[in-house]
């Protein structure tokens, strides 16, 4: 039986960059994941939905625009609605240090990686959580 | 069962679309509790009409996809999509990115996607995409489409054997049709002319009109390939599409194809899990404790020569198996 560990890039929000979430995408993809890209401009509905039809271990959001304290919230929420907190969520992007604390304390956000984060430190984070399924 | 594939089975046939999307899961990763499932969902499935989409990459099967699925969902049909793209020899890993031309699908709980990475093993995504329809064929979906690239001998076998195979072409440089294997023109029902916005688009039609007419049998043959020009970006020829898949699930029904076409696809399946158990048991038959090893011994002290020794293992893998 062969298990690999299923992640979905989110980039919820309105802005349109995703160099950096596709650097992480390769990354992961080298790593031997298996990597679903859903492209800009998701909505957290959209996400949450992504998630659970491709059965993911891991939810890695990215968001430059600072609309993180409206959007994170709400996918979490739809997370704890559909039974999937299962799934782990990594925040990415321009998130200020305050916020970080913020989405992990109470939005239960795993990790937040802030912009020089060696995508090394990703894989190793997500494979020590998520490694043993 | 274990009371886990127990509950996901129920939910599954009762419309949860995580119970669904954890069966593919499991059925991806090849668990043996997956194929008890798939046991009991075999009766339910069967009601779908599978459609194969192929070719080059960036032709546009994706767009093609979702104009496709926004046409059934307006039908009121419900529809699923199970989207193949290569998974890296060297590193296990994938990028699959074409639910990226699908996001406008993503709100609709009539639409369910998986993307699905081709995991290296040969002949194993063909049996692993077929679990994969079989839940969704299971699950309710009225249409379910099957995309993947065109390059491989095992990408072309998960197609092969939908009902309405789809082989996505675009025009460019003239040498689009040439790059088109042999293979992949046997396995067309319908031939797709896209990003026909684009210059020379007349030119592809023509060109794989003639490879058409010019392919042994095609004189003979009840079903002859239509040839449709689209955009897919911009929906046009959408509709056009759609009936000719319409025309060729009648064409199907009416001459009794529909059943052998199954058939086909099941003795793929069948073929496939088979050679799987017979290659896994060759190999045990190898190790130490296998009747192998005394073989291989007297073969290398040029006793018996490799077909005797291979006779032997086979005498003994089938004993009792034979009347
Ligand atoms: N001009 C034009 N571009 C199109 C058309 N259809 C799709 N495209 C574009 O072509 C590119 C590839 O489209 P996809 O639908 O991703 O193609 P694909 O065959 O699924 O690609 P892979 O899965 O990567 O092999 C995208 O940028 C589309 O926007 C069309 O009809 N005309
Ligand atoms: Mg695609």
């Amino acid at each position: 039986m062969e298990r690999k560990i299923r992640v979905l890039l989110g980039k919820p929000g309105l802005d349109g960059h995703d160099r950096g979430i596709l650097i992480v995408g390769h990354a992961l993809r080298d790593a031997g994941m298996e990597v679903v890209y859903s492209g800009l401009k998701q909505t957290p509905e959209d996400l949450v939905e992504a998630a659970l039809q491709e059965d993911v271990d891991v939810l890695v959001l990215s968001i430059l625009s600072g609309a993180h304290l409206a959007l994170i919230p709400r996918v979490m929420e739809l997370l704890r609605e559909r039974e999937a907190t299962d799934i782990l969520v990594l925040l990415g992007g321009v998130i200020p240090p305050d916020d970080a604390g913020v989405m992990v304390r109470e939005h239960g956000v795993a990790k937040v990686f802030g912009p020089g984060t060696d995508t090394r430190d990703i894989v190793a984070y997500i494979s020590e959580r998520k490694g043993s399924r | 069962m274990k009371e886990s594939a127990v509950d996901l089975y129920k939910s599954l046939l009762e419309g949860d679309r995580r119970a669904a999307a954890r069966l593919i899961t499991m059925v991806e990763n090849g668990d043996p509790e997956s194929r008890e499932v798939l046991r009991q969902l075999h009766r339910y499935s069967g009601k779908a009409h599978i459609i194969g989409l192929t070719g080059s990459p960036g032709s546009g099967k994706s767009t093609l996809a979702r104009g496709l699925a926004s046409h059934y969902r307006q039908e009121g049909l419900s529809v699923g999509i199970i989207a193949v793209d290569p998974t890296s020899a060297f590193t296990g890993g994938a990028l699959l990115g074409d639910r990226i031309r699908m996001q406008e699908l993503s709100a609709d709980p009539g639409v369910f996607i998986r993307s699905m990475g081709s995991r290296g093993a040969l002949g194993g995504l063909a049996v692993a995409t077929n679990g994969v329809i079989n839940i969704l064929d299971a699950f309710g979906k009225d249409v379910i489409m099957v995309e993947t690239v065109g390059a491989g001998q095992v990408e072309i076998e998960v197609v092969k054997f939908t009902h309405t195979c789809l082989v996505i072409t675009m025009p460019g440089g003239g040498d689009e049709i040439q790059a088109i294997k042999a293979g992949i023109l046997e396995i067309g029902d319908i031939f797709v002319v896209n990003k026909s916005d684009r210059e020379g688009a007349p030119r592809t039609a023509a060109d794989l009109e003639m490879m058409l007419e010019t392919k042994p049998g095609y004189d003979g043959a009840a079903w002859k390939p239509p040839i449709i020009s689209t955009v897919a970006l911009e929906g046009e020829g959408v509709v056009e599409l759609a009936a000719a898949i319409n025309s060729h699930r009648q064409f199907l029904e009416e001459s009794g194809k529909l059943e052998e076409k199954t058939i086909q696809r099941m003795k793929a399946e069948v073929r496939e899990i088979l050679s799987q158990k017979v290659g896994r048991a060759a190999e045990e038959a190898l190790t130490s404790e296998g009747p192998g090893e005394e073989l291989l011994r007297r073969m290398a002290a040029r006793e018996i020569d490799p077909h005797t020794a291979a006779d032997e293992i086979a005498g003994y893998l089938f004993k009792g198996t034979r009347d």
